[in-house]
């Protein structure tokens, strides 16, 4: 391994320009002729909009324009889309409610976009939408799935007149129902799965212009996938035509999913800048991005595990509601679906698995893809039941775990996944001996002569990574394919841009994916750049989501690579005058086999360009090639989590006292880069377990619409992490990545629940176990004793 | 936030002048609650006084038995103060608690007790040693001048000039924070002096910081163990989605013990 | 509008600032210093970090008006002859960030942390001292690192500078 190579520490290229101050994010970016949108949102979780009077607010100083729903049906403009489609049990396709930009005769949750007002200044632009008078009829508000599905609940759109988006499932119901009327044990658990708010510490924004003179629109925007942005903004929506319309994302701070979506701001901003004539600019503030980001998870669960006399599992059968919002967002069908129960079987033999899954719309945010996205729903679903089981059986959780884990492989779940490779009881041996596991009796006796409860907690996940192959997720009703592409150009002095439809927003991939080109090309980093962002240069590509970049972003960047060094040996070839197949490509120099007769790879693009010493007719000039990946299967990164955690009973506080994380990301390009992933994850799975959720109240009104409300997990709420990883290298791509962004979003949920229920001796606790809720928890009599 | 004029004073006569004079005017001393609640557009002033160039207005004396702290004083220079250290040191644990380190090198003792925010953690402290608010016009005993939610004693064209914290035997102040905003989910101030002890109460009373008296009676010696029987009722404590009233009022009890603990120099 | 003087950086600037200008606004609008960020409406998540007459304060809570006359220090200003800080070195070699949104806020946090604290920070410490900053990528994990390291760095160049 060379020190900037595969597998190296290498420290992070695009660093600097962050820690300079150098970062160009959406909102450094200002537009000659600028102008500012702010938008009117609704103040009523659900209303009938009477009427909109902008009359006043075009008077105010500055005010350039105010825009409707009427306006932009005028202009044809086509509403947001949810663009996974997913059939109900009985076939029918989901009952989904039009999406407009701007409301049309209805708002339907508070922060819906009812009118936008555009001026010269934003605080002109602010002035001007409290002169907006809108006339509201108010209807109930329906904020929870309870409300929204009860008999007679007002239907949030017509085309869903129960509330109910779709019935789906997954499973064959007979088996396991059979497997079920047979078991020894079964265990059941109700489950929620909170609502979370990404929180991407840069809010969202955007900038629309037009070009009058070409008809070119141009949107920066905080997006994870800027071609994706164009493709639904042109064929959806109808902005413009693909070759009218640029889209750029430049250094964006953060997404976690909530940068995938086309949200409607982005679409007013570069529709309206050509109805102004102006730039048009959007920041939110971070209580607009409360009310009006996508949020996260919202499950209600009922789960059952049946179990032999000998514990080993029989079937499992799980029943969910999941929340949608008040409209579908861009993949929000597919979350609590396809992204969910694939999930199911953990890293667990399960003969049999059912699962059912209603859609609710509820007038809150839309709830789309949150780090994660089902799959930590799955798996807090799986090893909560697993927990609990065990815990029933009066078995050690560890020894329940191992004697049910899955250990041939490849093994086929009864929900759809293959898994390929894995090792889970070499995870969770590793990890138990880094944390010391056997000392923690000593740790809880310690604890209690301190009037403090110790808790263990384990978590075995498995996640699925890459969404792909194309096909098989068009099968699933995916209208997209989830292949990558990359274009690698060598420059005739030897230097290199790789061109990559991924799109980084904290990954790293400047770092990781030159650390790839620099080791396959056997040249020095420093002349690797990473081209991401600007549909102008980049062609086409898929985006940055479900920890994709690396199993397929980088697997198209190797197959690119493969391009050029093969064109290099044709290259060679006649500069070296030897037959193309006598060349050898090895650590950046092309050799004739078994002669010293050699040329690097510099020089090798110079004569490519050149073009002297081969007939340009048969050989092209040049070297640059292109290619698209689509992968063969999912990847499937697994691991063990342990959380240790210690409970002061007579405040509720939890204090995190130790976290082991050992992980299988497969091969690994940057060990740092990928623990940090990490970290970042288990911060926000720690989040959720104990600090964070989106609350509405009774009336609809977002009560967590700030840091004041909206817990955050900070520095002294976290402890450092003892991260391991063990390897067994994905077989579906090229380099044998699996993808680290996820996984301790995934892992760590369970983790602490299941560490918080061993220190209580009670299941009764859900997320997030705040202060409040575990003091109520400890206030109730263990159902076991803790020592058990 | 809306627009206003803005007036940066160089005295306190001057600014007193400039509140008297213009209706619409407030005083700016931090800003770190005036400026989040104007740039939510729920606070419109006309004119801004800001009271950071009037430089009587600031610094930490010994004055016989008390601890002086004038208005303008920064949070983070009560917490660091070699004065108040000496004197009071639990007082200056206590300011180094409120907000963050930025927040403490901005936010003032004077904008903390004028605004008396319900989770604010001054107005405890005021409360538990008796201090006495000095304004440009009168001495306000602390009894006094807490009124209400963000309601104080001072009346139009009143500004607070200075605290002046009475040197107690022992004071403790036990804070359990607000998971999300990080103020006072309960915090308490207990202090003796003498044969008496007050206790005080903020974060958690539905009309502000309170002395609760029960305690203060049930200190038949200074120590924790003597406030164990008691229990808060939760009619008159607040409730929010971080804490029922219920909850509140327990961790009274366990925020008034630690405290009464840390004066006695132990943890509990 | 009146206009506004005041340091920063090290160089005299001045611009007109209304009433109503956060010094946030001034840095990024006026000056066009854009490393300083807004990450949320309620001073607490520290993104807009800046250090006042050398203390650090959240310039989203702070007039800019107030500040005429001060001498202002944003994250543009720390690398010095084009060597870099030794904190903000630390959070490279530390991989103390991600999307780098906070990153500005977080340095100049830690700079004053050191001013305040010295340079020999356990981990305690700092993630107490870092209460008012939020990242949302890192899990804090090597921000503390990175923290620790520039501290001692800063240590190392104090004792560097005062032997010279």
């Amino acid at each position: 391994m060379s020190a900037t190579g595969i597998g190296a520490r290498v420290v992070r290229k695009e660093d600097h320009r962050f820690i300079t101050g150098k970062g160009r994010y959406v909102d450094d970016i200002n537009r000659p002729g600028q102008s500012h949108a702010y938008f009117v949102r609704s103040p009523h979780a659900h209303a009938t909009i009477k009427s909109v009077d902008a009359s006043e607010a075009l008077k105010k100083p500055g005010v350039l324009a105010v825009f409707t729903g009427a306006d932009i049906a005028a202009d044809k403009i086509g509403g947001l889309i949810c663009g996974w489609m997913i059939h109900s049990k009985d076939g029918s396709p989901m009952k989904a409610g039009a999406h407009p930009a701007l409301a049309q005769g209805k708002a339907r949750y508070v922060g819906d976009h009812v009118a936008v007002v555009i001026a010269e200044t934003l605080a002109q632009a602010r002035d001007g939408a409290e002169a907006v008078v809108v006339d509201y009829e108010e209807l109930p508000p329906l904020p929870d799935m309870t409300l929204a599905t009860a008999k007679g609940a007002a239907a949030i759109h017509a085309e869903a007149p129960d509330n109910i988006v779709y019935n789906w499932h997954l499973g064959d119901k007979a088996a396991t129902d059979a497997a079920f009327a047979k078991a020894k044990h079964v265990t059941k658990l109700d489950i929620v799965n909170n609502r979370l708010v990404p929180n991407a510490m840069e809010p969202r924004a955007a900038i629309g212009e037009y070009d009058d003179g070409d008809g070119v629109f141009t949107l920066y925007t905080t997006s994870q996938n800027p071609h994706v942005a164009r493709l639904v903004l042109s064929a959806f929506i109808g902005i413009a035509p693909e070759n009218k319309l640029r889209v750029i994302a430049p250094d964006v701070g953060g997404g976690f999913g909530s940068k995938i979506f086309i949200y409607a701001e982005e679409t007013i901003c570069v529709w309206a800048a050509k109805k102004v004539g102006r730039p048009v600019k959007w920041t939110a503030d971070r209580t607009e991005e409360f009310l009006a980001v996508a949020h996260g998870r919202d499950h209600l669960t009922h789960a059952e595990l049946a179990l032999d006399g000998d514990n080993r599992i029989l079937g499992m059968r799980v029943s969910t509601k999941a929340n949608l919002g008040a409209y579908l967002s861009t993949f929000a069908s597919s979350v609590p679906t396809y992204l969910y129960a694939p999930l199911l079987s953990g890293q667990y033999n399960i003969p049999s698995i059912y699962c059912e899954v209603d859609g609710v719309y509820t007038t809150t945010a839309p709830v789309d893809a949150y780090r994660g996205a089902g799959r930590p729903e799955a798996t807090y679903v799986v090893e909560r039941l697993i927990e609990v089981a065990a815990r029933e059986r009066r078995m050690d959780p560890t020894a329940f775990r191992e004697m049910n884990f899955v250990r041939q492989f490849p093994h086929q779940t009864p929900v759809i996944m293959m898994y390929d490779a894995g090792n889970y009881p070499l995870a969770l041996k590793t990890a138990m001996d880094m944390h010391d596991v056997k000392t923690f009796a000593q740790r809880r006796s310690e604890s209690e002569r301190r009037g403090k409860l110790r808790g263990l907690g384990y978590s075995a996940y498995i996640e699925a990574c890459g969404i792909a192959p194309s096909a098989a997720v068009g099968s699933l009703g995916a209208g997209v394919g989830l292949w990558e592409s990359a274009e690698v150009r060598v420059n005739p002095i030897g230097t290199v841009e790789v061109l990559t439809g991924s799109h980084a927003h904290g990954q790293g991939h400047e770092t990781t994916f030159a650390q790839v080109v620099a080791d396959r090309l056997g040249i020095p980093i420093e002349n690797v750049s990473i081209v991401h962002g600007d549909t102008d240069k980049v062609q086409m590509g898929m985006g940055t989501y479900g920890s994709r970049s690396g199993a397929v972003g980088i697997s198209a960047i190797v197959k690119a690579l493969d391009k050029v060094v093969a064109k290099g040996k044709k290259v060679a070839s006649h500069v070296l005058e030897a037959s193309e197949g006598d060349i050898e490509f090895k650590d950046g120099q092309f050799q004739v086999k078994g002669t010293d007769k050699k040329a690097g790879f510099g020089d090798i693009a110079l004569q490519a360009y050149i073009a002297h010493k081969f007939n340009g007719q048969e050989l092209e000039p040049g070297l640059k090639e292109g290619a698209f990946y689509d992968p063969t299967n999912f990847t499937f990164p697994a691991g063990v989590h342990i959380c240790e955690l210690e409970i002061d009973p007579s405040t509720g506080a939890t204090e995190i006292k130790k976290w082991t994380a050992v992980d299988d990301f497969g091969n690994v390009i940057n060990p740092m880069i990928v623990e940090g992933q990490v970290h970042g994850g288990i911060a926000q799975g720690v989040g959720q377990a104990l600090a964070e959720q989106a609350v509405y109240d009774k009336s609809g009104q977002l009560l967590t619409a700030s840091y004041m409300d909206y817990c955050m997990p900070r520095a002294d709420d976290l402890p450092s992490f003892e991260i391991g990883m063990i390897t067994t290298p994905a077989p579906s791509n090229p380099l044998g990545l699996k993808g680290c962004g996820e996984a301790g979003a995934i892992a760590a949920p369970p983790a602490v629940i299941n560490a918080i229920t061993d220190a209580l001796g009670h299941e009764d606790i859900a997320m997030p176990a705040t202060p409040q809720a575990v003091w109520r928890a400890c206030q109730k009599r263990p159902s076991r004793l803790a020592a058990e | 936030m809306y627009a206003f004029d803005y007036i940066k004073a160089t005295s306190l006569d001057q600014a007193a002048k400039l509140l008297s004079e213009k209706e619409e005017a407030k005083l700016l001393a931090g800003g770190h609650t005036l400026l989040p609640t104007m740039k939510q557009r729920l606070a419109a002033p006309g004119v801004l006084v800001d009271l950071s160039g009037v430089s009587d207005l600031r610094g930490i004396a010994r004055e016989g038995d008390a601890v002086v702290i004038g208005a303008m004083t920064p949070h983070g220079e009560v917490a660091t103060s070699a004065v108040v250290r000496a004197a009071i040191p639990s007082l200056a644990e206590l300011a180094s608690v409120i907000g963050d380190p930025a927040v403490r090198h901005r936010g003032t003792i004077g904008g903390s007790v004028a605004n008396n925010d319900p989770a604010a953690d001054y107005p405890a402290a005021c409360l538990a040693l008796g201090a006495t608010i000095v304004t440009n016009k009168r001495s306000v005993a602390a009894d006094d001048f807490f009124t209400g939610l963000f309601e104080t004693a001072l009346e139009d064209g009143e500004i607070v000039a200075k605290v002046s914290f009475p040197i107690p035997d022992k004071m403790g102040y036990a804070k359990f924070r607000n998971p999300a905003s990080r103020y006072a989910l309960v915090g308490v101030c207990v202090a003796q002096k003498g044969s008496t002890a007050r206790v005080a109460v903020t974060g958690a009373g539905s009309n502000g910081v309170f002395r609760w008296k029960e305690a203060e009676a049930a200190f038949a010696t200074f120590d924790p163990a003597s406030l164990e029987k008691l229990t808060m009722s939760p009619a008159g404590i607040n409730g929010d989605i971080h804490a029922d009233a219920e909850y509140r009022a327990h961790l009274i009890g366990v925020m008034a013990r630690r405290a009464t603990a840390k004066a006695l120099g132990k943890r509990l | 509008m009146p206009t506004l003087s005041m340091t920063v950086n090290g160089k005299p600037v001045s611009g007109e600032a209304e009433g109503r200008t956060l010094l946030v606004q001034f840095l990024r609008e006026t000056l066009r210093l854009t490393g300083t960020h807004v990450g949320c409406d309620t001073s607490q998540c520290g993104a807009c970090l800046v250090h006042i007459d050398g203390k650090a304060v959240k310039s989203c809570t702070t007039l800019a008006l107030a500040c005429a006359g001060a001498s202002i220090t944003t994250i543009e200003g720390l690398a010095r002859d084009g060597k870099l800080h030794p904190m903000q070195e630390a959070f490279r070699e530390n991989h103390g960030l991600q999307c780098g949104f906070c990153t500005p806020g977080m340095i100049m946090s830690a700079i004053d942390m050191v001013n305040r604290k010295g340079t020999d920070l356990d981990e305690q410490t700092i993630r107490h001292e870092l209460e008012g900053n939020i990242c949302r990528c890192t899990g804090y994990h090597n921000i503390v690192k990175s923290i620790a390291a520039g501290a001692a760095a800063m240590g190392k160049e104090g004792l560097r500078q005062a032997a010279e």
